[in-house]
């Protein structure tokens, strides 16, 4: 899950990283008065989910209050990489000496957790990673050892800090591994920490993604979590609500299989035939009927759909049922879009005869199903 | 021979009498693997399948000499019970669990690497060794003995591959999933190593999709160690959505890897072949074993 730049803030605030003052608004009146205490030139940021949102517009400064109503007015409402901003930060601006980077997220090869830190941060870090690889550095944290406050002064001075400003930014750093194993984040990431003409830090940045597995234990996140789905569209809320794997595309072949791979490999085959996938959608293991009839509706209700092509590979997953299931929510929906169905696996024959019974066209090759689906969406105008 | 799993193998069932336990220890019984002990907590001195049920894994060893586990305990207790086995000095233990928090994932393969036990998943179907035995929850039938291993980070796209190669006469020594998650124990890498040390397997399938960077690393290693044994490969995640991707931090750890045109460039430039459906790793197999 991941938390919006405010809410990241608040929390590392709490745990005493310095942030820059600031409030967020929710109209552009708000805004104004945002600016008028704060007082000064101030920043504006979209509170958007998506990273990058400063080189897509969604990072505006002012000098005056009235300035920030002007252009928080263009602000609100506009579209961030598809995401409508309806939620502006107002902060105080930092008078900026250098831009850092710190981040701490998980390296799958080793299997533990990874500190990154560049003396080089802002919006091009990867420009940076890719060009001036000796300005970043890693440290793989041992699970056991923790993220120390020796490693994080060693970091601190490879990033060029000594005396007094090494302590205050190794102190930092030693808060951010607090606050990624306490809230375990997927992803804990301050770009930029900025360091002031005054030689102070702060985190005038800060992204938090938290690991959906672990919500069983943060209480306190299944707030937020609820308030997110707010913001989903109905079919992706659908989706949450019955357990399914959801993600929404351009195409008109709907999609629906057991297994994300199996259903990432459906999506592929489409493409390479020259089809377009609507969406990717992993019903899961077992597939019970109220499930299916769910993932029927998701699909078929896309207006871009013009055929719905369903892969079922039987293992443990019984094919009669799964069939049943199919045929019941066809009926149910009423849709008069044609379902293509690929059916292999245990009790196949029984399947099979039961969707040719309701006149489904059932494929046993995968790349058959995908031909005749992508040509049918071909003749369909 | 195969790897992992054979005849020897002697399995306890953690979480046996939760629904998947149940359902799956009957399974693997019918598949012929031998279940020796179940664990429960609250539920020991009762019995599963025939199987015997104790409150502990240490309490079932004593009598039952297990070497292998598998874990259906529910998520928020699955590193827990995954501890407890390794604590019990059993050395191979396979998680079938979905959805256990990262942050556990971290702290469970340190100890295991630590107690040099291997673990297989999270998130795993298991593993199998087709006519001898399976601990896991793959569909026996898609299965026939033979010189293929396969490894996988997807359950279903095993199955699909397997029942490809069953269909055009391609049997397998061993196939496992080695689990979807983030964070996950054997890796590509050592299982390409025990393959390499076994001599039923003449050639390998290795299943991968998008994210992270392990296809690479595998690529990298294939060419270090010269790999005496051919490889196919198959890339879930062609058409993967744009913008779905992991923040700074992982862009910067993983470089430009992750989409599935860097993995199966990685792959080819190793002399991996790489099949763009599927169904063509059994034609490419085919190809390659006639070669041999």
């Amino acid at each position: 899950m991941k938390l919006y730049e405010h809410e990241a803030k608040k929390i590392i605030a709490t745990y005493g990283v310095p942030t820059p003052r600031g409030a967020i608004a929710t109209d552009r009146q708000q805004v104004r008065d945002d600016a008028c205490k704060l007082g000064g030139p101030v920043v504006m940021k979209a509170q958007v989910l998506t990273a990058g949102r400063g080189k897509a517009g969604g990072i505006l400064f002012a000098q005056t209050p009235s300035e920030a109503y002007e252009a928080a007015t263009n602000l609100f409402g506009s579209k961030i990489k598809g995401e409508t901003v309806s939620v502006i930060l107002v902060e105080e601006t930092l008078p900026i000496k250098k831009e850092l980077y710190f981040g701490i997220t998980v390296d799958r090869l080793n299997r533990c957790y990874v500190a990154v830190a560049s003396q080089k941060g802002g919006a091009d870090i990867e420009e940076v990673a890719e060009l001036e690889p000796q300005k970043i550095f890693k440290h793989l944290i041992n699970p056991w050892l923790g993220f120390r406050s020796f490693h994080t002064r060693q970091i601190a001075q490879k990033m060029g800090y000594r005396g007094e400003q090494m302590q205050l930014l190794a102190e930092i750093l030693e808060k951010m591994y607090r606050v990624t194993v306490e809230y375990d984040a997927e992803l804990l990431e301050m770009n930029p920490i900025v360091e002031t003409h005054n030689g102070k830090f702060y985190a005038a940045d800060a992204r938090l993604i938290l690991d959906d597995n672990s919500l069983f234990r943060h209480e306190e996140f299944k707030r937020i979590r609820l308030q997110q789905q707010r913001n989903l569209s109905p079919d992706e809320f659908e989706a949450l609500k019955n357990g399914l794997e959801y993600v929404k595309f351009d195409g008109d072949i709907g999609v629906a299989g057991n297994g994300a791979g199996l259903v990432m490999a459906t999506l592929d085959m489409i493409n390479l035939y020259g089809g377009k996938p609507a969406n990717f959608l992993d019903m899961g293991g077992g597939a019970p009927p109220q499930r299916i009839k769910a993932a029927f509706k998701i699909v078929l209700s896309n207006p871009q759909v013009k055929v719905l092509f369903v892969n079922i590979l039987g293992g443990i997953t019984q094919c009669d049922e799964v069939a049943s299931g199919i045929v019941q929510a066809r009926k149910q929906l009423a849709s008069v879009k044609p379902i293509f169905v690929r059916l292999v696996g245990t009790n196949e024959q029984e399947g099979r005869r039961i969707l040719e019974d309701a006149g489904l066209p059932v494929f046993e090759s995968m790349e058959e199903a995908a031909k005749n689906a992508v040509s049918f969406a071909r003749k369909v105008h | 021979m195969g790897i992992l799993v054979g005849e020897s193998t002697r399995v306890i069932v953690q979480g046996i009498t939760g629904e998947q336990g149940r359902l799956h220890t009957q399974l693997m019984q019918e598949y012929g693997t031998q279940i020796v002990a179940g664990t429960s907590p609250g539920r020991g001195g009762t019995t599963m399948h025939e199987v015997p049920v104790y409150d502990t894994v240490l309490e079932a060893q004593k009598s039952h000499a297990a070497n292998v586990s598998i874990v259906f305990v529910p998520a928020p207790f699955a590193i827990d019970a995954t501890l407890e086995a390794l604590e019990a000095e059993i050395k191979d233990v396979v998680v079938v669990t979905e959805h256990v928090p990262v942050k556990d994932a971290v702290d469970l393969m340190n100890y295991a690497k630590f107690v040099g036990a291997r673990i297989v998943g999270p998130n795993t179907p298991g593993v199998i060794t087709p006519g001898k035995c399976k601990v896991g929850i793959l569909p026996s039938q898609e299965f026939v003995p033979g010189n293929v291993g396969i490894a996988s980070r997807s359950g279903t796209l095993t199955y699909e591959i397997a029942a490809a190669l069953t269909r055009a006469g391609i049997g397998q020594s061993t196939c496992l999933g080695i689990g979807g998650d983030t964070v996950t124990g054997l890796n590509f890498i050592n299982i390409l190593e025990m393959f390499r040390d076994d001599p039923e397997t003449k050639a390998i399938v290795l299943i991968g999709e998008i994210g992270g960077n392990m296809e690479e690393l595998t690529a990298q290693y294939i060419l270090d160690d010269r790999y005496p044994k051919p490889v196919v490969a198959y890339v879930a995640g062609r058409f993967a959505p744009t913008g779905k991707r992991m923040g700074h931090a992982g862009a910067i750890v993983m470089g430009k890897a992750g989409t599935a045109e860097t993995k199966i460039a990685a792959l080819e430039a190793a002399g991996v072949r790489v099949a763009q459906t599927p169904g063509d790793v059994a034609r490419l197999l085919a190809h390659t074993l006639r070669m041999e």
